[in-house]
């Protein structure tokens, strides 16, 4: 008896501690965050800085994003295709496509692609560095490794999401297109004209503040997850993974709650 | 790599990210078409708006020629008041006929605006008196059976009376030549 209840105490006591250590790692991943905004002011003021890490970060994720998104375009169209033309209106071929791209899968597959292309990256990076002592070294020679090293790789991630995403977007609908017009014969006029009057100005700024916030929190993510690595090989390659997880599940959860606000 | 290559191709990444923006909101989005001029305020009160909902398109002969702006409810006569927002290089005459109608089968429902006779115009703030209350699917049902029933109790009558239709009928063929 006094046995299963210790053990079922000792369930408990791991559970709680798993609970409190996320709540901790999610206060010191807040803290990092205003720590980044607030030693921000440098690579503002030498924006090479920014622009070298846009170069891993976003060129670097471009072939990915524009190859993924032409194929889900052109998936998009073939899915859509198949059931629009039951009810005889294969013209609205490019509404969906367009509508799907714009408002959820642009910004939600870019963001999936570049937490697994660049975010990856970053945390690897990162961890390494603090695995070699990199960190503490730019901390001796008095330079603030908060803002030489993550500021700058966080504002290069919030800035290449949104042109991703565009990009993501736009290239899906000249998939989509493609497959309709080229392949099925839908009417290009129909295609095109049907599309611009269903899809809203207000679904592209959509796009852009669903693509900014998603930005954000998985370069935070990956930062974090680098910053907080344990520095052992182990460390960097759990943290590696814990990034892509929470990156994509924070990813999901943030569209519910921003689509569930832009549909009031 | 050299710095210089890499300014390249993040300016790159820039130039086809921005270009992409542009081509979404004018190409795949309606920035430009959605863009009404300068324009003047009618309302209308309708019984019944169906599904009619702000932002929808008022067009006269097919073509849109503004956007519906708000739609309230007036407590006083239980309408609801639609205000629309028309072009000002479109000009109405006092007694226009506003309609809402369904685009397609089960599309959206738009205000479609016939232009009368009069001499006056539209200005801003009239409102348009002749309205003609969206189809609602289930009043026209209602109605189609309520039809049915009154027809097939019109059927029931003369075949109880068939036994004296024939005489009446002899009568009258018989009494107009004669």
């Amino acid at each position: 008896m006094a046995n299963i209840l210790s053990q079922i105490i000792r369930g408990l006591r791991k559970v709680g501690h798993r609970v409190g250590d996320q709540i901790w790692r999610l206060g010191a991943g807040a803290r990092l965050f205003f720590l980044t905004l607030t030693y921000s002011t440098e690579c503002f003021r030498r924006p090479r800085l920014i622009v070298r890490e846009m170069y891993f970060t976003g060129v670097m994720s471009l072939i990915i994003i524009l190859v993924s998104a032409f194929f889900v375009g052109m998936v998009l169209a073939l899915q859509g295709y198949n059931t629009l033309q039951k009810y005889g209106s294969s013209e609205s071929i490019g509404v969906l496509v367009a509508l799907a791209l714009v408002r959820e899968l642009g910004p939600v597959i870019t963001a999936l692609l570049f937490a697994g292309r660049a975010g990856t990256a970053m945390t690897a990076e990162i961890g390494l560095m603090k695995a070699t002592e990199q960190l503490s070294a730019m901390e001796m020679m008095a330079v603030n490794p908060i803002s030489r090293v993550i500021a700058p790789r966080f504002w290069a991630g919030v800035l290449s999401m949104p042109l991703l995403a565009c990009l993501f977007s736009m290239v899906g609908v000249l998939g989509g297109h493609l497959v309709a017009v080229a392949q099925i014969g839908v009417d290009v006029g129909a295609f095109w004209s049907q599309m611009q009057a269903n899809v809203e100005f207000v679904d592209v700024t959509n796009m852009l503040i669903k693509s900014l916030v998603f930005g954000v929190a998985c370069t935070m993510i990956a930062l974090f997850e680098g910053y907080d690595a344990p520095p052992t090989a182990e460390g960097v390659s759990h943290a590696t993974t814990r990034t892509v997880v929470i990156s994509a599940l924070s990813v999901l959860g943030l569209d519910f709650i921003l689509t569930s606000f832009m549909m009031v | 790599m050299d710095r210089s290559t890499i300014d390249l191709w993040v300016g790159v990444l820039v130039a086809l990210g921005v270009a992409a923006f542009f081509a979404l909101a004018t190409k795949v989005g309606n920035l430009t078409a959605s863009k009404l001029g300068e324009t003047y305020t009618v309302t209308a009160d309708f019984e019944n708006i169906g599904g009619l909902k702000p932002r929808a398109p008022v067009k006269s002969a097919g073509v849109v020629v503004g956007r519906v702006d708000r739609i309230d409810f007036d407590t006083k006569q239980y309408e609801a008041v639609v205000s629309i927002k028309i072009d000002q290089r479109y000009a109405f005459p006092k007694d226009t006929f506003a309609n809402i109608y369904t685009a397609g089968l089960l599309g959206e429902q738009y205000v479609g605006l016939e232009a009368g006779g009069d001499d006056e115009l539209l200005k801003n703030g009239d409102k348009i008196t002749q309205t003609q209350d969206a189809v609602v699917l289930e009043k026209m049902i209602s109605q189609f059976l309520y039809n049915k029933a009154s027809e097939s109790n019109s059927d029931n009558k003369p075949t109880e009376l068939k036994p004296e239709a024939p005489a009446a009928k002899s009568t009258e063929l018989g009494d107009v030549p004669f």
